[in-house]
């Protein structure tokens, strides 16, 4: 082979990163319009172009990990600048999969011809993005990792404020950006440690042990600046109003894999280190359960599809980290079937989030541009005007849910596994199993209760609203990327046993610390190809069941919902989103802060009584807003000193010099003498 | 000669406490030029050989702090036509009391200094160096006609050169003049501005240019 495999993926990120030139020269043409929809392609081709090349050479990277790793000199900073693990391969494969399929939605969903205006800074960015998060996946050192880094948080922001017409769009574009720079500060001062303690700022294991002190500063930057990227619990915030104002195809993109960004770098950092006290792995698992818990609850009280989904992302990244701290305190206790089960349900978790998330977000935004509108409670209906985009959108929900035919299940299941050989490690782990797997049940449930109410609300019943009504399918550009996703979702689900190659060569490379020692394989420690099987039979017996009804010739009626015998119901009778969820939303009333309850309706003629089930952010609306803009009123309490008033200033420089002056007191000889008195 | 550079000294510090208690800007520039004509007597006596170079620096000195300055400023003035600084930061009488608490002040605070190295110079320099820049503080500070602010400077500049004359012998001549320059030409500058100031904002008030400050 004379075309390695880090040199194709070091094309790829070229490519990709130059895709977007093309519209970015058009720009101010006369013959835009005209032209216009051709470059888009041309840009859209160089980019899936790009991407597929990038997945060959990640695929031939995890399935035959001695490639050569190239050396890049860079005199300024030191040398290996770029490298190609498992690791990485494993993290690329989303960012070009997905990368190529969102950007051939694009083409349906935010034409040029359409949007004259943004889509040559899309196809721009959207390159840059993807090229940014290949550069930091293959970077080994610390500056070049920081320039992927960049790039992609910024090429972010451009893509979320796209349509900065609107006031919330652009305040989303804030608050991501201040998000994001502060994450970045954080990483700084992590790759700064990195470098005081281990002498440089290559990205590879560290020759000497480490102090306690270094270690516990690494953990704790690595998961505030990852973390915020992640989008773990307390550092959410900025998840969900960026996840709605982007434009469908970026959140697919955002949701599915630059969160993912997040856990490749603290993967990264974490297993760079060759053991971790077992606290690590508590904190892990601990936010991990807060994140998943918190999140669904908060996505059930949300009625914007966009920001339910971005919730749900928030309560999957919790699930990853669940199984992240499962491996660490596998590895802290030296017990290998724990963190081979922990890291395989953390990695495979990865990949099928990313791959249903931006299948529903894809489902999603063509739902919202047939609607014009992202509230459920507006949509309603679609199933019988749209049935692909509502079937491919319940094949992800069905994921999401982590139910038995599709992906979600097998992942969720190496996660519960994990826990479950934890019970054996002693009082601890039974401790940890027997709270743990609980709230990932709980989590399970509440995602199917979210699901249900959203593709319930959008999908099924009657149109809510004349938009509703007037909806029509999406064009087959769009159509084709979901149905891969979808097929791409069912085959993980039908044929686990085909993962054990790939993971294992992942963990592998991250188990090979002094305290494990060689790894099990995951094959002969989960039964996939049980699973695999039960698949497969409930596929086939679902297939079946839907010939038979297909042959049977029976025609559904169209008929209102059940009106309990009122003669003219409409179709604002219909149970609505938040009248679904408000059972749930009321138990959790205490974390959302949920509106009151509606009066009770009593006597011949009641009073109009409403309600509204929607929930603001904890730490957003709650936390940080508030205390910035107390911040804000004792800047202003500061201005009276700064006013411009040439007098005061000169003041100022009086006080200063008494100030100096009193230096000048001999003090110590006044109090000799009053000592002497 | 010593006690008599000592009673030129306070008749200084007398007048410091005349400008800031009075109200009119033409009796202040007056005071001003008065100090600037002794501030060259001072430097006369200083010295106890009368070379070129001295004779230079004194003349210099009482040409351009005690006619051409103050002539430059009356004219500005009259441009300007205003005759009075209206309602100060800091009222008149206070402000005096103020400036005879700074001199005091001053006074007690060179005792506790040690002055070794100048021991022989009359014992009033310093003390009264101290006081005159306090008060070129206070009216700095207190007045906001554009004028005034330029005569609080001018008294300002006036105790850094009786602080000057202790290092008379180490101070080069080229320096003294090129301070002496620096004072003419910043005073020159600002008396056009205060003309501009004028014009744009009809009013001396410094307050005005607060409008500017972004």
């Amino acid at each position: 082979m004379t075309l390695g495999a880090p040199s194709l993926v070091l094309a790829a990120i070229a490519l990709a990163a130059a895709s977007g030139l093309p519209s970015l020269a058009l720009r101010r043409r006369r013959s835009a319009p005209r032209r216009g929809p051709w470059v888009q392609r041309l840009s859209t081709s160089l980019l899936v172009l790009a991407c597929a090349a990038g997945c060959v050479g990640a695929l031939a990277s995890i399935l035959e990990p001695a490639s050569p790793s190239i050396v890049l000199p860079w005199k300024a900073v030191g040398d290996s600048l770029v490298g190609l693990d498992p690791l990485s391969a494993f993290f690329l494969l989303p960012v070009f999969f997905v990368g190529a399929l969102s950007s051939i939605y694009a083409l349906g969903y935010w034409p040029q011809a359409k949007h004259p205006r943004t889509s040559a800074r899309l196809q721009v960015f959207f390159g840059l993005l993807v090229a940014g998060m290949a550069l930091l996946l293959v970077a080994r050192q610390a500056l070049a990792f920081l320039i992927g880094w960049e790039a992609m948080a910024l090429s972010a922001f451009f893509l979320i404020s796209a349509e900065d017409a609107r006031e919330e769009n652009r305040r989303a574009g804030l608050v991501y950006m201040v998000a994001t720079h502060v994450g970045t500060l954080a990483l700084f001062g992590l790759f700064a440690l990195w470098r005081a303690s281990t002498g440089s700022f290559a990205l590879r294991a560290p020759a000497l042990p480490l102090g306690l002190g270094a270690m516990n500063g690494i953990f704790l930057l690595a998961l505030l600046g990852f973390g915020l990227k992640a989008g773990m619990m307390p550092l959410h915030f900025w998840l969900p109003g960026a996840h709605a104002a982007a434009p469908s195809h970026v959140s697919a993109m955002l949701s599915g894999v630059v969160l993912k960004m997040g856990i490749y770098g603290l993967l990264r950092m974490l297993f760079l280190l060759p053991s971790s006290p077992a606290a690590w792995g508590w904190i892990i698992l601990a936010l991990g359960a807060a994140s998943g818990l918190l999140g669904v609850v908060f996505a059930l009280a949300q009625h914007d599809i966009k920001r339910l989904l971005a919730y749900h992302s928030v309560e999957n990244i919790g699930i990853i980290l669940m199984g992240l701290g499962l491996a660490l305190l596998g590895r802290s206790s030296g017990r290998k079937e724990l963190f081979v089960l922990g890291l395989a349900g953390c990695l495979l978790h990865v990949w099928n989030h990313s791959l249903f998330k931006s299948l529903l977000f894809l489902g999603a935004g063509s739902a919202v541009r047939a609607t014009g509108t992202r509230a459920m409670d507006r949509m309603g209906g679609l199933a019988k005007a749209m049935p692909w985009t509502s079937a491919f959108f319940l094949v992800g929900a069905a994921a999401i849910c982590g139910l038995p035919p599709l992906n979600g299940f097998v992942s969720e299941l190496l996660i519960y596994l994990g826990m479950f050989n934890g019970l054996a490690t002693g009082a601890a782990g039974a401790a940890m199993a027997a709270v743990a797997a609980p709230i990932l049940a709980m989590i399970g449930a509440l995602a199917l209760a979210c699901f249900v109410k959203a593709s319930g609300a959008a999908f099924l019943g009657v149109p809510r609203s004349p938009e509703a009504a007037r909806a029509k399918e999406s064009p087959a550009v769009m159509l084709v990327p979901m149905a891969a996703l979808a097929v791409t979702c069912a085959l993980i689900g039908i044929a686990p046993w085909l993962l054990p190659p790939l993971l294992d060569s992942v963990i592998a490379g991250l188990g090979s610390g002094p305290s494990l020692g060689s790894v099990p394989s995951l094959g002969s420690l989960a039964p996939l190809a049980y699973v695999g099987a039960a698949s497969t039979a409930i596929f086939a017996l679902a297939a079946l069941l839907a010939l038979t009804l297909a042959r049977s010739g029976r025609r559904a009626r169209t008929v209102m919902t059940w009106d309990c015998g009122y003669a003219a119901p409409t179709a604002r009778m219909q149970y609505t989103a938040s009248s679904f969820a408000r059972g749930i939303v009321g138990m959790f009333a205490w974390v959302l802060r949920a509106p009151k309850e509606p009066k009770r309706l009593e006597g011949a003629f009641p009073e109009p009584a409403s309600l509204h089930g929607e929930a603001d952010d904890a730490v957003l609306d709650r936390v940080l807003l508030p205390a910035f803009r107390g911040l804000g009123r004792l800047s202003r309490w500061s201005h009276r000193f700064q006013q411009g008033l040439a007098q005061q200033y000169v003041l100022y420089i009086l006080i200063a010099l008494a100030l100096l002056s009193l230096t000048l007191i001999p003090y110590d000889r006044i109090l000799a003498l009053l000592a002497v008195n | 000669m010593t006690d008599l550079i000592n009673a030129l000294l306070v008749v200084i510090l007398v007048l410091n406490l005349f400008a800031l208690g009075t109200s009119r800007i033409q009796s202040v520039i007056r005071i001003v030029a008065v100090q600037g004509a002794l501030l060259g007597l001072v430097t006369l006596l200083m010295h106890e050989r009368w070379t070129v170079p001295v004779a230079l620096s004194a003349v210099a000195a009482v040409l351009i702090k005690a006619i051409v300055i103050p002539a430059v400023m009356v004219r500005s003035l009259r441009a300007a036509e205003i005759k009075r600084e209206v309602e100060p930061f800091i009222g008149f009488l206070p402000s005096i009391i103020l400036g005879a608490v700074a001199t005091a002040a001053a006074l007690l605070f060179t005792r506790s200094l040690a002055t070794g190295a100048v021991a022989a110079a009359p014992s009033l320099i310093i003390p009264a160096s101290i006081a005159t820049v306090l008060v070129g503080f206070i009216i700095l500070i207190s007045r906001f006609k554009a004028i005034s602010q330029v005569l609080g400077y001018l008294v300002l500049e006036n105790g850094i050169y009786i602080f000057g004359m202790l290092l008379i012998e180490a101070i080069p001549l080229v320096v003294e003049m090129g301070m002496l320059l620096d004072l003419f030409v910043g005073v020159f500058v600002i008396s056009i501005i205060t003309n501009h100031i004028n014009q744009a904002f009809s009013s001396m008030d410094t307050r005005r240019l607060v409008s500017l400050k972004e």
